[in-house]
C-alpha cells in the first residue's frame, strides 16, 4: 500500500489529487457492508416501482372494469359489516411501530446498551411477525371472498365467460313465495349487470326448482386453485387480483426475510458477539433493511388501497 | 454514523407518521366531494394529496429512521439521486402510454 502510494506521489504533481486516488479514504464515511446495504435498496426501490407502475399502467387501461380496493377489503377480525380502510391502517400502524423500536434498538445499540438493543429487537421481531399474521388474515378473506359472490355467465360460443355483479339481490325464498309457488318463480329476482355496467339478459339468470341457476355459475373471492384460479374472480378484471398477490407477496416476502435476519441479529446480540466487537453496526444494517420494508409498505398502502 | 437522534426525535417522528396516516385513512373513508371532483393533470385532488402525503411519510422514515439526513453529503445525493430520477422516468412513460392505449383501444 505504502509503496503504491509512494508511487503515485512521484508521478503526480498535483497534491490533491494524490489524497483523492490514493487509497485509504472513506469518502462517504460509512462501512462497506453500510453502503452495499444502501445500494441493495436503491436496487430493491426500483424493483417496487416497477412493479407499482405496471399496476398502475394496468389500471389505467383498463380503468372502466378495475376494482374498487375499499369496496373489496372490507373486513375487521371479530366485526361484522362493512369497515373499509380499518384493517390495512391497523397493519400500517403495527409495521410503523415496529419501525420505531428498530430504530429505538439501533439508538441503544450506539448507546453500548445491550440490554436496550434485546428489548428493542425482541420487540421489532414481534412486530414483524404481527404483521404477516394479519397479512395472511387478509389473504384469506381476498380469496374465500364475500358472503354474496359474483355470477360468471357465458358468453360467446367458444365458451367465454364474464363476470357479472348482483344489483339488489333478493332473498328468494322469503319473499314472494306467496304469489307463485310452482314453476320457475327464481328468475325475476335477480338482476345482475356485467363489469362494464351492461345489465345481463334475464334469460342467463333463470334458476330451476331448487333455486340453482342454470346457466349463470357462482363464483366466490379470488381462488388460487381450481378451474378458475387466476381466469375469474369475484371483484372484477383478474389483474387487480394478480397484482395485490405479487405485490403485497413480494413485500411479504421481505417482511419473511427481514424477519429471519433479524432473529439472526438477534441471537448475535444476545450471545453478546457485538458487545464484543466494540459496535452494534449490524443492527444499524438490518434496522435500515427493516425501515426500507416499511417505506415500501407506506407506498403499498397509497397506491393499492387509498389512491 | 455521524450526529444521532435523539429517542424524542424518534417518537416525535412516530407521531408525526401516525397523525399522516390517520389523515390518509379519514379522507379514505370520508372521500370529501370538493375533492373528488377538482382534478388536476387527470388525478383527483384526493389522490394528489394522497401522493403528497405519502412522500411526506416517505421523507421522515428515510431521514430520521434510516439517518440519511446525518449522513455525508456525499453519500446523501448517491442514494436519492438514482431514485428521483429513474423513478418518476419509469412512472412517466408507463401511465402516458396507459393513459394513450385507454383511449384508443377500450
Amino acid at each position: 500500500m505504502c509503496d503504491i502510494n509512494t508511487s503515485i506521489k512521484l508521478d503526480s504533481k498535483n497534491n490533491k489529487k494524490e489524497s483523492i486516488w490514493g487509497g485509504g479514504n472513506r469518502p462517504m464515511k460509512a462501512s462497506y457492508g453500510k453502503l452495499m446495504m444502501w445500494f441493495f435498496l436503491i436496487t430493491d426501490a426500483l424493483t417496487f416501482s416497477a412493479f407499482l407502475g405496471a399496476y398502475g399502467y394496468h389500471r389505467f387501461t383498463h380503468f372502466t372494469d378495475w376494482p374498487i380496493a375499499d369496496e373489496v377489503f372490507t373486513h375487521f377480525p371479530f366485526v361484522h359489516g362493512h369497515y373499509p380502510l380499518f384493517y390495512v391502517a391497523l397493519m400500517t400502524f403495527i409495521l410503523i411501530m415496529s419501525s420505531v423500536t428498530m430504530v429505538l434498538a439501533v439508538h441503544a445499540g450506539h448507546h453500548m446498551n445491550k440490554k436496550g438493543v434485546t428489548i428493542w429487537m425482541f420487540l421489532t421481531i414481534v412486530g414483524g411477525i404481527t404483521f404477516l399474521g394479519s397479512q395472511a388474515w387478509e389473504w384469506y378473506h381476498f380469496i374465500k371472498g364475500t358472503e354474496k359472490g359474483a355470477l360468471l355467465i357465458p358468453s360467446g360460443e367458444h365458451g367465454q365467460k364474464r363476470v357479472a355483479h348482483y344489483i339488489g339481490l333478493h332473498d328468494s325464498h322469503h319473499e314472494d313465495d306467496s304469489h307463485h309457488e310452482d314453476d320457475s318463480h327464481y328468475s325475476d329476482l335477480v338482476e345482475a349487470e356485467f363489469l362494464d355496467g351492461e345489465p345481463v339478459p334475464q334469460e342467463l339468470l333463470s334458476r330451476n326448482d331448487q333455486g340453482e341457476f342454470i346457466y349463470a355459475e357462482q363464483i366466490f373471492g379470488a381462488p388460487l386453485t381450481g378451474e378458475y384460479a387466476f381466469r375469474y374472480n369475484e371483484y372484477g378484471h383478474t389483474t387487480f387480483s394478480n397484482f395485490f398477490y405479487f405485490i403485497t407477496g413480494f413485500h411479504g416476502f421481505h417482511v419473511f426475510t427481514g424477519v429471519l435476519i433479524n432473529i439472526v441479529i438477534f441471537i448475535n446480540v444476545l450471545k453478546g458477539v457485538y458487545h464484543r466487537r466494540g459496535h452494534y453496526e449490524m443492527v444499524e444494517k438490518v434496522g435500515l433493511y427493516w425501515h426500507f420494508v416499511d417505506l415500501v409498505w407506506v407506498f403499498v398502502f397509497t397506491f393499492f388501497y387509498l389512491v | 454514523m455521524g450526529k444521532e437522534n435523539s429517542t424524542r426525535e424518534i417518537w416525535l417522528v412516530f407521531w408525526l407518521l401516525l397523525i399522516v396516516t390517520a389523515v390518509e385513512v379519514i379522507l379514505g373513508i370520508i372521500k370529501p366531494s370538493f375533492m373528488i371532483e377538482r382534478r388536476l393533470i387527470g388525478v383527483t385532488l384526493l389522490n394528489h394529496t394522497f401522493i403528497i402525503l405519502t412522500i411526506v411519510k416517505a421523507y421522515y422514515i428515510v431521514y430520521s429512521f434510516m439517518h440519511l439526513g446525518s449522513e455525508k453529503k456525499n453519500l446523501k445525493w448517491s442514494i436519492i439521486l438514482p431514485v428521483w430520477v429513474l423513478i418518476p422516468y419509469l412512472l412517466f412513460i408507463l401511465l402516458t402510454e396507459a393513459f394513450y392505449q385507454q383511449e384508443m383501444y377500450y
